[in-house]
């Protein structure tokens, strides 16, 4: 029989992704968003060790709007990693397996991402000021 | 490698649509991929309306009816219509399942119905395994031992031993968990899936087989063992309610025990 020809069945295009699967990529995503967001910081820590007008420029980068959502959002990834990180940990150590408990785990995960997100820059607002 | 698109060959076409004869009530749309490897053409959707009325309740029932009644020339696998053999197995809604233990009213409005994700097609619903079982042969699924066994009975195990396979002896290898595997999807070549998996930690876990020390570094290997991420799409989907996630867990688990 020919069978050089046959075609690969549909994969991403029609999978319908579980919750456990939107977790792991977002967990990848935001991975990939520390990373490029470190060189944000090493940018501050080189306009901070520049002097006053090169750190003047990087503060008001990050002091703008288009600077403050990016900070937000690299905190979001931030608190989303950690979160889903140790849920990675107990995994790890074989706990958390059963499909309801990895449901809820992811759930929570989501959560506590979004809370700390807000709480930090709430503290960070009314602190610091914007 | 991640492809997220289809080759050329493979992109999914529109297809026919087969109306429901006159005076059917209660007609569900049923979505079929449709592959003739004698055509020349590529993959396309075919639509099905079927008359439920007439029609027993899951979509393995459905897609015999078709066949009978409809179009003579769709294929797919089946064969013990109660969940025992694996052979039905295919994408439906989004995910992969058993037609035969699918009932079609769980699935809210079209019921579309795929090969196995990101398998070479033989023909309409039925994947190229090929690889699949070559995979499971390399894990030398039977036990292995060194001494010799008692001249006047069995191999005895005692029944905590024996609860250890609960979970793990009742994969029937209809590779629903490993076609749902993205890591699967992006390393079939090299990385064994949730299935084999499985069964690898049925023999490792198992009393009476004395090779777990060469299984463990058939396994040790960043490809074979270390592509699941835990994405779990594995343990969404088992039909069987088992949980390859879990199994692939205890085998990491052992990697580093044994350190």
């Amino acid at each position: 029989m020919q069978s050089d020809n046959r075609p690969l069945s549909p994969h991403l295009q029609i999978y319908r992704l579980p919750l456990t699967a939107i977790t792991s990529i977002t967990h990848r995503l935001s991975g990939l968003l520390l990373g490029l967001g470190a060189f944000g910081m090493v940018y501050w820590l080189v306009a901070l060790a520049s002097g006053p007008e090169a750190y003047a420029a990087a503060q008001a980068a990050a002091g703008s709007v288009i600077g403050q959502i990016v900070m937000i959002l690299f905190s979001l990834a931030l608190f989303y990693h950690l979160a889903n990180g140790i849920r990675h940990l107990f995994w790890d150590a074989g706990y958390g397996f059963e499909l309801e408990t990895a449901h809820r785990t992811g759930q929570a995960a989501i959560a506590a991402a979004v809370v700390l997100t807000i709480i930090a820059w709430v503290i960070g607002y009314s602190v610091g000021g914007a | 490698m991640a492809k997220f698109s289809l080759p050329a060959n493979s992109k999914v076409t529109e297809g026919e649509r087969y109306t429901a004869p006159s005076g059917a009530k209660d007609i569900k749309v049923f979505k079929v991929y449709r592959w003739d490897p004698d055509s020349g053409r590529n993959p396309r959707l075919d639509a099905y309306e079927v008359d439920m009325g007439s029609c027993g309740p899951m979509v393995l029932d459905a897609l015999i009816k078709i066949k009978n009644e409809v179009d003579s020339t769709l294929t797919f696998r089946r064969s013990c219509r109660e969940g025992i053999c694996g052979s039905c197995a295919m994408n439906i809604d989004g995910q992969n399942t058993l037609a035969c233990t699918k009932a079609v009213e769980d699935v809210k409005g079209e019921v579309r119905v795929y090969p196995l994700p990101s398998m070479p097609v033989v023909k309409d619903l039925v994947p190229d395994l090929t690889h699949f079982y070559a995979q499971y042969a390399s894990i030398k699924p039977w036990i292995r031992t060194q001494t010799p066994a008692p001249p006047d009975r069995e191999r005895l195990q005692s029944k905590e031993d024996r609860a250890e396979l609960d979970g793990l002896y009742e994969c029937i290898l209809c590779a629903c968990c490993s076609t749902s595997c993205p890591s699967y999807w992006w390393n079939p070549d090299r990385y064994l899936g949730p299935a084999v998996l499985l069964q690898a930690y049925r023999w490792i876990a198992d009393s009476r087989d004395e090779a777990t020390g060469e299984r463990l570094d058939d396994l040790e290997d960043p490809f074979k063992l270390y592509r699941c991420h835990t994405i779990m799409n594995c343990t969404s989907v088992c039909p069987k309610g088992l949980n390859p996630a879990k199994a692939i867990a205890e085998i990491k688990k052992l990697m580093i025990e044994r350190r």
